[in-house]
């Protein structure tokens, strides 16, 4: 007895009016390979390169009441970003993360579209300049790469350095905004 | 230590729907006919609402297969199905190719037996997770099993 599309529909909406969930994700096509995008009620939580670790990061952090379910708002605007009509992302941010990380990712955020800043810039604009290794980290475990754009920190000799989703992402993001490579 | 405790993670609440959604509704469906779609929309919704407050990933299925039970219960109460309750009389079991020529008969069945017969012959569930299901004891479960597998009987000699 296979449940229709329609009542898995019905249901998963029931469930969101009701709010009993957690955290919603969804699967989203990109040139990039497809990303396991997640959100709260608060806003988009998460964007990972592997949705077949997704659930359980996004379980760990949110909660077991994970559903999937439609992001609209953040497939919109992830399809704007890849097909070069959107510099900057509009979405609502549900950020969990310890004090350093998100001063961070705060200075990070400012970080222009097109252009590229390093590790140890990042460090001096918090504060923590010595701290250029532990910057690395937080980019790192970024929890929303792309829309906190930690493609654009590289190496103080312009080497991109590493990338959670892989050089070659890191590489064709810069390339899709026109930024100078090395 | 406490040791030889097995830890079972509560898996993503997505997945444990994924797993049981087909077979919670062929369960209703069986129990309930054209009534089971909103039945077993409220069974996902009542295990959705608990699930935060699990302390474990085990037994799952005959836990959602205990909310699938209290909610036809409660639907079948509201329109019941009239049964004779049997006395004490010794436990039969059914073979489940039985089971399946019998099985169009269920209908007619107390909401009681008709539960206990179709966890038993048509999900396999042990006696013990049927009583979870049932809320009532083991025996008590069997008893119904087996009441309702003697009614199925002389119904299908009655229509032989």
């Amino acid at each position: 007895m296979q449940v229709t599309p329609e009542l898995d529909a019905r249901f998963r909406t029931a469930a969101l009016g009701e709010s009993l969930v957690d955290v919603r994700y969804d699967l989203v096509d990109s040139p990039v390979g497809p990303l396991f995008v997640a959100a709260t009620d608060r806003g988009l939580c998460r964007i990972s390169y592997s949705p077949e670790h997704g659930e359980e990061l996004v379980v760990r952090d949110f909660g077991v009441r994970l559903l999937r379910s439609p992001l609209d708002d953040v497939r919109r605007e992830l399809d704007e970003y890849f097909e070069g009509r959107r510099r900057d992302f509009d979405l609502a941010l549900d950020l969990r993360v310890a004090a350093f990380h998100a001063d961070v990712l705060r200075e990070l955020a400012a970080v222009p579209y097109g252009l590229t800043t390093t590790y140890g810039a990042l460090a001096r604009q918090v504060g923590r300049p010595s701290a250029a290794r532990a910057v690395g980290t937080v980019m790192n475990r970024n929890p929303i790469p792309i829309v906190l754009p930690c493609h654009r920190v590289v190496g103080a000799n312009g080497a991109l350095t590493g990338y959670a989703g892989g050089l070659d992402i890191k590489r064709h993001l810069l390339r899709l905004e026109g930024a100078a490579l090395v | 230590m406490m040791g030889m405790v097995t830890h079972a993670p509560i898996p993503p609440f997505e997945r444990f729907y994924l797993a049981h959604r087909d077979e919670v509704l062929g369960y209703l469906r069986r129990l309930l006919g054209q009534r089971a779609e909103d039945a077993w929309q409220e069974t996902f919704l009542r295990a959705l609402r608990a699930y935060d407050r699990l302390q474990h990933g085990r037994h799952l299925r005959a836990w959602v297969f205990t909310i699938a039970t209290n909610v036809a219960m409660d639907e079948l109460r509201a329109k019941p199905v009239n049964g004779l309750h049997e006395g004490d009389e010794p436990a039969v079991e059914l073979r489940q190719d039985a089971f399946r020529e019998l099985e169009h008969l269920t209908h007619d069945l107390p909401p009681t037996e008709r539960a206990a017969v179709v966890l038993r012959y048509g999900y396999d569930l042990p006696y013990a997770q049927i009583a979870d299901a049932l809320g009532s004891s083991e025996d008590a479960a069997r008893a119904a099993a087996s009441s309702g597998v003697r009614r199925l009987r002389r119904e299908h000699a009655g229509h032989a």
